[in-house]
């Protein structure tokens, strides 16, 4: 199954029942596969007329208690912004995918991750964050819608899920276990009930400075609690690595191919693989830093995860950054010849 | 075998992606670690295609394929672009019909067969793909015939079983090639 099918599949499985997108390479085929199944179990697959009208559909959905979601690709996030932050102004639940592609601008069509920074540090105006969540292969990408609509509905807050072209238009063998959907109540939600109880209201806007001065600290409480629980990430080959590649998405899956053959010449590198990139694992990076003689960091990007890298090793140990960009894929041969530059540099 | 990286390339319309999907699939049938990642975008309407396939026994990292195993190619330009790509020791399976050059690459096997025009003579209309992925099978034997048959059953959609008779035929075709 291809990784967008994937996603969308998991959507279904997850109990979402409202998705809203406009099409978009590389994610089209989520929003192909959701319209064709999402009518036969009952739901609302709208497509329309453009990303920020499905953005603001989302809002109205996650508005009403369900579970809503919108997908697609690098210009379209960016039209997106104004409405993840106003359903993070308003304390909603939902669920964004965003398979990347090349940019700034219109860019190009094939895979990339240059829009870290924007997932991690802006995906609107304003005080905010999203979940960001960063599979790395078509089963983890089913994996986490489910865990990205568990805690997006925790919260109160959107989740994004952070794929590539790669990501989405690759084929791998995938399971769909049987699992059970998280039922969450939500008080607030505007459904509807005929005047029996106290109406709810749905707002970002607090013209009051100390009103949303208030409102901003509560939401900051509880992106705490999500910092202390909620960070991911995989270890590879740490423990005696004197080089720790930190890598998410398809460059880590290069680079465990690179760490592979270096450990096959003898160069002892690990991987540490962030599946959350807010919160960013840094306990993992900091850990690693009692083994590590340097760090490098591979994106299809110019380098944007490694600032976290550099926050997170705080000068301790030398972090080297390698990328590719504008669509391009490094090969695990590229990465390889990095690290054998580092390790000849650190011995 | 610990693992197999190929490459399947020509125009679109020839049944490239279909054909490493056949061999992705053949792979899964027999339990191993696979993947198949196709080019993608204007390249893919009319103009050339392309796909990465990775059989192995342990997790696949990169599956994007730029130093294949073993290729499949079934036009000039695919041709061209790979042939200096294919790992020395490997296998290339170029559809003589349409590439009328060969390698001077001694270190690797190069095997051209005439898949365009053989599937014309079997009443094999649209298999040359097929012809070629058996001539795969038989100098690489990235899975076996079973588990071929069966990843064909698979991906020969619902409405279109008649179609499998032919293509076990193909691949046939292609293993005498």
């Amino acid at each position: 199954m291809k990784g967008n099918e994937a996603l969308g599949e998991a959507a279904l499985r997850a109990g979402c029942r409202h998705f809203f997108g406009y099409p978009i390479t590389p994610q089209t085929e989520l929003s192909a596969y959701l319209s064709k199944v999402m009518p036969k179990v009952g739901g609302t697959f709208l497509q329309a007329e453009s990303e920020i009208a499905a953005i603001n559909m989302v809002l109205g959905a996650a508005s009403a208690g369900v579970r809503a979601m919108t997908s697609s690709s690098s210009p379209g996030i960016s039209l997106k912004c104004e409405g993840i932050s106003y359903i993070a102004g308003s304390d909603l639940p939902c669920v964004i995918v965003n398979v990347q592609r090349g940019g700034p601008g219109l860019g190009g069509i094939q895979p990339s991750q240059a829009d870290y920074w924007q997932a991690t540090r802006a995906p609107g105006h304003g005080d905010l964050h999203a979940i960001v969540f960063a599979p790395s292969t078509v089963q983890e990408m089913v994996d986490i819608v489910f865990r990205a609509f568990d805690k997006a509905d925790e919260y109160r807050m959107p989740s994004m899920i952070l794929a590539d072209g790669m990501l989405g238009q690759m084929m791998e063998p995938v399971e769909f276990p049987e699992r059970e959907v998280h039922k969450v109540e939500k008080p607030w939600a505007t459904n509807g009930h005929k005047g029996e109880r106290k109406h709810n209201i749905v707002n970002s806007l607090f013209l009051q400075p100390q009103q949303l001065e208030d409102k901003v600290k509560e939401r900051f409480a509880r992106y705490d609690l999500v910092k202390q629980n909620e960070v991911l990430a995989e270890e590879y080959l740490t423990e005696d690595a004197d080089i720790v590649l930190v890598a998410y998405g398809a460059s880590s899956r290069i680079s465990r191919s690179a760490v592979n053959s270096a450990r096959e010449k003898g160069i002892k590198a690990g991987l540490i693989r962030p599946i959350t990139l807010w919160p960013f694992p840094e306990k993992n990076i900091q850990a690693a830093c009692k083994t590590a003689k340097a760090f490098l960091t591979v994106e299809m990007s110019m380098g944007q995860m490694v600032d976290d890298v550099r926050l997170a090793v705080n000068g301790a140990r030398p972090v080297y950054f390698y990328g590719r960009t504008g669509g391009i894929i490094p090969s695990p041969a590229e990465v390889l010849g990095q690290i054998e530059e580092i390790s000849g540099g650190v011995k | 075998m610990a693992g197999i990286n190929m490459v399947f390339a020509g125009f679109g319309g020839q049944g490239i992606l279909f054909t490493g999907k056949v061999c992705a699939y053949s792979g899964l049938m027999e339990e191993k670690e696979v993947s198949w990642l196709p080019s993608y975008g204007p390249e893919m309407r009319g103009g050339t295609a392309n796909c990465s396939v990775c059989i192995s026994d342990e997790p696949i990292g990169s599956p994007l394929v730029l130093t294949p195993d073993a290729l499949i190619a079934m036009n000039i330009q695919s041709y061209d672009k790979f042939i200096g790509a294919v790992v020395p020791g490997g296998v290339a399976v170029v559809d003589s019909t349409l590439v009328d050059k060969k390698t001077d690459r001694d270190d690797i096997k190069a095997f051209y067969v005439p898949a365009t025009q053989m599937a014309n003579d079997l009443q094999l209309q649209g298999l040359a793909n097929i012809i070629l992925l058996g001539k795969l099978l038989k100098e690489t034997g990235f899975a076996s015939m079973e588990a071929v048959e069966k990843a064909l059953a698979k991906c020969v959609p619902p409405r279109k079983q008649h179609l499998l008779e032919p293509n076990m035929r193909a691949i046939k075709a292609g293993m005498e090639a």
